[in-house]
């Protein structure tokens, strides 16, 4: 587990050092996430010694996103006034957005397929 | 009596081990409610632990500030476990390279509507022009929405908001929707879903399996590159800016 967490931690500081300098509009995780992704398929890297470790923190990464959550509490008073705007924009923007985005790459597939490409 | 466990709290609360504690206890305990309740979608976890929180905090009177000195260390380990996102993708890797032409028209398309169904709907409701910018990097993972919103004039703190709501939705209603649109392909489906709604959302695909997890992941990756290109160029477009 040590191991894998300091791997984790590795490239996500070289992701944010490689962010600042080229001034990347991405922060330095996904850099970091590009990085690794790159490194493992490196033959002769032990790969597979990080699946058991990424799986255990990728397992409850929710509740990562708590912390930020309980934020509402400085936003009371907005959200009160503007709840309807905000509660109809997220519900319908969230459900078009995945229904958009999951017909557009299934019929993207599809018409690939049919040209002959890929199985 | 109260005075003295009013003290008492007053001490624990200056130390990052309350904020820290509580926010486990509140994750765990939501999610046993959720498991008991056979994952009904009102009752996700992350909604249960927030609700809980902001109820002991504001009835104790205790600044979010303060919680968050524990509570940053949490919010810290999302860094590391994006950059883990890498390790399930990589065990996905043939499937990665015979589909990534239609899931970049996928997260083209996505990305889109995201930002531009936010702005229109809450617009035609009538929402302030302040909260359409914090509304419109809400697909986004929390930490570069907030620097997005900044950056154009929005509130970092509501986007965070926002940003956490719209997982929640998406980890809700997203394999509801796909269902109902018969997607069956695991990497299709954890994709729309990570573009919809980021870490939340990947965290619901990975529950349907590694392979809708991973495609999450990296819809939830190349989501951050479109949106931030994609966005400062339509807020100017709109005039919002």
């Amino acid at each position: 587990m040590l191991p894998a967490i300091t791997v984790l931690l590795l490239f996500q500081l070289i992701g944010e050092v490689i962010a600042q300098v080229l001034r990347l509009p991405i922060p330095g995780p996904v850099v970091g996430m590009g990085l690794l992704f790159a490194a493992l398929a490196v033959p002769g890297v032990p790969a597979k010694r990080m699946r058991e470790p990424a799986q255990q923190l990728l397992q409850h990464l929710s509740l990562l996103f708590v912390p930020a959550g309980v934020g509402v509490m400085l936003h009371f008073h907005r959200v009160a006034a503007e709840w309807l705007p905000i509660v109809a924009a997220l519900v319908m923007s969230t459900m078009l957005t995945i229904v958009v985005a999951a017909v557009t790459t299934q019929w993207l597939a599809r018409r690939l397929n049919r040209s002959g490409r890929g199985t | 009596m109260s005075g003295s466990v009013r003290e008492i709290w007053v001490y624990l609360a200056a130390t990052p081990l309350l904020g820290l504690t509580l926010t486990l206890v509140a994750y765990l305990l939501g999610d046993w409610i959720y498991r008991r309740a056979r994952q009904h979608p009102l009752l996700h976890p992350v909604l249960l632990a927030i609700a809980a929180l902001v109820a002991l905090l504001t009835v104790t009177g205790t600044p979010y500030q303060t919680y968050f000195e524990g509570a940053q260390f949490v919010h810290f380990l999302l860094g590391p476990a994006t950059v883990a996102l890498a390790v399930p993708l990589y065990f996905n890797f043939s499937k990665l390279r015979r589909l990534w032409l239609p899931l970049l028209g996928g997260l083209i398309a996505g990305s889109l509507t995201a930002a531009l169904s936010a702005i229109g709907v809450a617009w035609s409701f009538g929402a302030s022009a302040q909260t359409l910018i914090s509304l419109a990097p809400k697909s986004v993972t929390a930490p570069v929405a907030m620097g997005i919103a900044e950056k154009l004039g929005g509130l970092p703190s509501l986007t965070a908001i926002l940003v956490v709501s719209t997982g929640i939705l998406g980890a809700v209603l997203g394999p509801w929707t796909l269902n109902r649109l018969r997607v069956r392909d695991e990497a299709i489906r954890g994709f729309a879903i990570g573009v919809a709604s980021h870490g939340i959302g990947t965290a619901r695909a990975f529950q349907e399996s590694e392979q809708a997890g991973a495609f999450s992941g990296l819809a939830m990756g190349l989501n951050i590159l479109a949106t931030s290109l994609i966005l400062p160029l339509l807020v100017r477009l709109l005039g919002l800016g």
